[in-house]
C-alpha cells in the first residue's frame, strides 16, 4: 500500500474534522456579524465584542466561573496528586483497587448522575446552595483527571532519583519537595489547567448544584439562548472556545515537557 | 562458612588491616522478597580501607546485599553493623555511607554542581565550604567548566564522573558502587577502574563495589566475595580466588578450567594423588581430602604446557590430539582431545609469529603440567 494519505483518507479527515469544527467555525465566524439579525450576514464587525464590555450580567457570569474554576482546580490538584501519590507509591494497600476505581468512576459517570447526586447531598445536608457548593462539585468533578495525569508522570519515575536523595541525607519530606515534586511538576501543572478547563465549561453539574446568586458563564449563556440567539453570545462563545483551545495547548505541551524530561540521567542521549 | 574461613585463615589484602576491627560486618543477613531468597545468612567483615567487591552471577544478591548497607532494603533477619554499631534501623538518609548508582541516578532538573552540591546542603554546610568542596571534588575528577551543565549535556563518561563525584564529595565512611562501569565502553571502563583505584587511596576511603564482570573485580579489588543463590561462597584475595577455588562452582565461575573428576588414591602432606581420572592418574597439590573421597582435579589451562615431545617424568602427563585452536591474539586457546574422548583445553602465550605456530588441529601433543598446578575440590 501507498504511504501517506489517499484520497479516501483526506476525504474521511476532512468529513470528520468539518464534523467537529463546522459548527464552531460558524459560531466564530457570525460572532464578527455586523447585523443585529443572527441569520443575515452583514459584513465583518467587532461591534458585539465591545458591547459585551458594557453587559454586566455576562461580566459578572464570567467572574464567577472563572473564580469557580480556579477554585476547584487547586483544590482538584492537591487532592488529586495525593490520590496518585497513594495509588502509585503506598503499595498494595487494603481496598487499593476500590480506591482506584472509586477515583476514576466520576470520569466515566454520567454528568447527570453525579450533578444528582451532589445535588442531594447538598440538600441533605442543609448547605446554601450557590458559589460554593458548584465549587465543590468542581472539585470532584475534576479531580480524577489530575489523578490519572499525575498517575501516569510517577509510574513513569525513576525511583532511584529518590533513593539517591535520601542516600546523599535528604529525609523523606525533603526528598519529595526537592526531587520528585520539580521533576512531576510539569504533569501537576497539566492537571491543573486541565481541570480549570473542565470547570469553566461544565454546565450539567453547575446547573444542578447552583443556587441563586451564582450563574456560572454556561449557565447564563443557556439561560439567554432559551430567550433568542444574540449575536453578543457568539462573541462570548467564541472567547470561550479561545480560551479552551489555548488551555488544551498549555496543558498538551506541559505533559509533553513532563514526559520528554530525560528519566534519569543515565539514559543515553 | 566464610567467617570461619576468615578467622583461620586470616587475609592479607593490598591496603585493609585484617588487625583492626571491621568496617562494615553483615551478620547472618536474609533477605526474601516473595518467594525468592535474594540473600541468604550471609555473613562478612569488611575492613577499612579495603576495596571490596561482591561478584556473582546476574540474580545472585549482590545489589540486594549492597541496599541492605546502603539502607534501602531491610533485612528480613540478621544485622548491619559500622564500626559495630548497629545500623539496622537506621534509615538511609542518617547512614554515613554514600552510593553510586547503576543508573547514576543524576538529578535531571539540577546542573553538574547543583547535583554535587545537593549532599552537602542536606548537611547544612555554609555556603563557601560547599563552593570549596565542590571545586576539590571537579577537580579531582577533572570535571572543571561542566559545572553549569544538566545531566543530559553530559557524555556517558562524564556522567558517570559526576554520580561519583556526588557521592565522594560527602567524605562517606563507605562507597558503595553498584555496577558502576556497566554503561561504559571497554576501553573507558579500563581507565575508569584505575581512576577508582587511584580515587580510593587518595582519599583513603573503603569502597565496597558490586559487579558480575570478574575481570573488573579482579583489577580494582583487594578482597572478593563470591556470590552464588543469595549465599556468600568464597571471601578471598583474587589470586587465592583464582589459585585456590574452594568449589567446583567457583573455580567454574572464575576464569578458564578443566574440572577433571576422579578418586583420591593417595595422599602425603605435599602431594594428593587423583586416580582414575580420563587424564590418568594426576599428582596434584596438597588438600585435607582423604584416599576414596571422590574429588575433582581443578586446572587453569595456562598451567599446562603443550608440546610434541615427550615431557619429563617429574611432570603430569597425557597425550591426545589437537581438536580446535582459538586464536585470541595475545593468547591461543587449544582443545585435546583424550584418548577416551575427554576433551582438555591448554592455553599458551602467542611469543613466536603465527607462521611459526608449533602445533596444528589434528596433531598428536603432549600435555603436561607440575604437582601443584591442580587443585583438588571437594565439592
Ligand atoms: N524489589 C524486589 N522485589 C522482588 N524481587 C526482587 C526485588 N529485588 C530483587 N529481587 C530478586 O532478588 C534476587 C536478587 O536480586 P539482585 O538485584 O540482588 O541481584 P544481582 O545479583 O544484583 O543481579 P544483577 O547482576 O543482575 O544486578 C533476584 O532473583 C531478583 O529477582
Ligand atoms: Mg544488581
Amino acid at each position: 500500500m501507498r504511504r501517506g494519505l489517499s484520497f479516501v483518507n483526506v476525504t474521511a479527515l476532512a468529513l470528520g474534522l468539518a464534523f467537529l469544527y463546522l459548527p464552531i467555525l460558524i459560531l466564530v465566524i457570525y460572532s464578527f456579524n455586523a447585523s443585529r439579525l443572527v441569520t443575515i450576514w452583514g459584513g465583518w464587525s467587532t461591534r458585539w465584542y465591545v458591547s459585551l464590555l458594557g453587559n454586566q450580567a455576562i461580566l459578572d457570569a464570567a467572574w464567577i466561573s472563572l473564580r469557580i474554576a480556579f477554585l476547584a482546580a487547586c483544590v482538584a490538584t492537591v487532592l488529586g496528586t495525593l490520590a496518585a501519590l497513594a495509588l502509585v507509591r503506598a503499595g498494595r494497600f487494603r481496598g487499593r483497587l476500590l480506591f482506584s476505581g472509586l477515583v476514576y468512576a466520576p470520569l466515566v459517570m454520567p454528568e447527570v448522575i453525579t450533578g444528582l447526586a451532589l445535588l442531594l447531598l447538598f440538600v441533605a445536608v442543609d448547605i446554601e446552595r450557590g458559589f460554593w457548593t458548584v465549587t465543590i462539585a468542581h472539585t470532584t468533578l475534576t479531580m480524577g483527571f489530575v489523578t490519572v495525569i499525575v498517575q501516569a508522570r510517577l509510574l513513569g519515575f525513576d525511583r532511584s532519583l529518590e533513593e539517591a536523595a535520601m542516600d546523599l541525607g535528604a529525609p523523606p519530606l525533603r526528598t519529595f519537595m526537592t526531587v520528585t515534586l520539580p521533576l512531576i511538576a510539569p504533569a501537576i501543572a497539566a492537571g491543573w489547567v486541565l481541570a480549570f478547563m473542565l470547570s469553566l465549561d461544565d454546565f450539567v453539574i453547575a446547573n444542578f448544584t447552583t443556587g441563586p446568586g451564582a450563574r456560572t458563564l454556561p449557565i447564563h449563556i443557556y439561560s439567554e439562548v432559551r430567550l433568542g440567539v444574540k449575536p453578543e453570545i457568539n462573541a462570548i462563545c467564541t472567547i470561550i472556545v479561545a480560551v479552551v483551545a489555548l488551555g488544551i495547548v498549555a496543558a498538551s505541551l506541559l505533559t509533553k515537557l513532563s514526559g520528554a524530561k530525560p528519566e534519569s540521567s543515565g539514559a543515553p542521549l | 562458612m566464610n567467617g570461619q574461613h576468615q578467622s583461620d585463615n586470616p587475609v592479607t589484602t593490598r591496603s585493609g588491616d585484617p588487625a583492626a576491627s571491621p568496617l562494615v560486618r553483615f551478620d547472618a543477613v536474609s533477605k526474601r522478597f516473595a518467594g525468592v531468597t535474594a540473600v541468604d545468612g550471609v555473613s562478612l567483615d569488611i575492613y577499612p580501607g579495603e576495596f571490596f567487591a561482591l561478584l556473582g552471577p546476574s540474580g545472585c544478591g549482590k545489589t540486594t546485599l549492597l541496599r541492605t548497607l546502603a539502607g534501602f532494603e531491610t533485612p528480613d533477619s540478621g544485622r548491619v553493623l559500622l564500626n559495630g554499631e548497629d545500623l539496622t534501623r537506621v534509615p538511609p538518609h542518617r547512614r554515613p555511607v554514600n552510593m553510586m548508582f547503576q543508573s547514576y541516578a543524576l538529578f535531571p532538573h539540577l546542573t553538574v554542581a547543583g547535583n554535587v552540591a545537593f549532599g552537602l546542603k542536606q548537611d547544612g554546610l555554609p555556603q563557601e565550604e560547599i563552593a570549596a568542596r565542590i571545586a576539590e571534588m571537579l577537580a579531582l575528577l577533572r570535571l572543571e567548566g561542566l559545572e553549569a551543565r544538566k545531566p543530559h549535556q553530559l557524555s556517558g563518561g562524564q556522567r558517570q564522573r559526576v554520580a561519583l563525584a556526588r557521592a565522594l564529595v560527602k567524605h562517606p565512611r563507605v562507597l558503595l558502587l553498584d555496577e558502576p562501569l556497566a554503561a561504559l565502553d571497554k576501553k573507558l571502563r579500563g581507565e575508569t577502574q584505575f581512576e577508582l583505584m587511584r580515587l580510593k587511596e587518595r582519599l583513603g576511603l573503603t569502597f565496597v563495589i558490586v559487579t558480575h564482570d570478574q575481570e573488573e573485580a579482579m583489577t580494582v579489588a583487594s578482597r572478593i566475595g563470591v556470590m552464588n543463590h543469595g549465599r556468600l561462597v568464597q571471601v578471598a584475595t583474587p589470586s587465592e580466588i583464582y589459585e585456590q577455588p574452594n568449589s567446583r562452582w567457583v573455580a567454574d565461575f572464575i576464569g578458564d578450567v578443566n574440572l577433571i573428576d576422579g578418586r583420591v588414591a593417595e595422599k602425603t602432606t605435599v602431594v594428593t594423588t587423583v586416580a582414575t581420572t580420563p587424564a590418568g592418574t594426576i599428582r596434584a597439590a596438597a588438600s585435607d581430602a582423604k584416599p576414596g573421597d571422590s574429588v575433582a582435579v581443578a586446572l587453569r589451562p595456562e598451567k599446562i604446557r603443550i608440546g610434541r615431545e615427550v615431557p619429563p617424568a617429574s611432570l603430569n602427563a597425557v597425550e591426545g590430539e589437537v581438536a580446535a585452536i582459538g586464536y585470541l591474539g595475545d593468547f591461543s586457546i587449544y582443545k585435546v582431545r583424550l584418548a577416551d574422548g575427554f576433551v582438555m583445553e591448554a592455553a599458551a602465550a602467542n611469543v613466536a609469529r603465527v607462521i611459526e605456530r608449533p602445533v596444528s588441529i589434528g596433531d598428536r601433543v603432549w600435555l603436561s603440567w607440575a604437582t601443584d598446578a591442580g587443585v583438588v575440590l571437594t565439592q
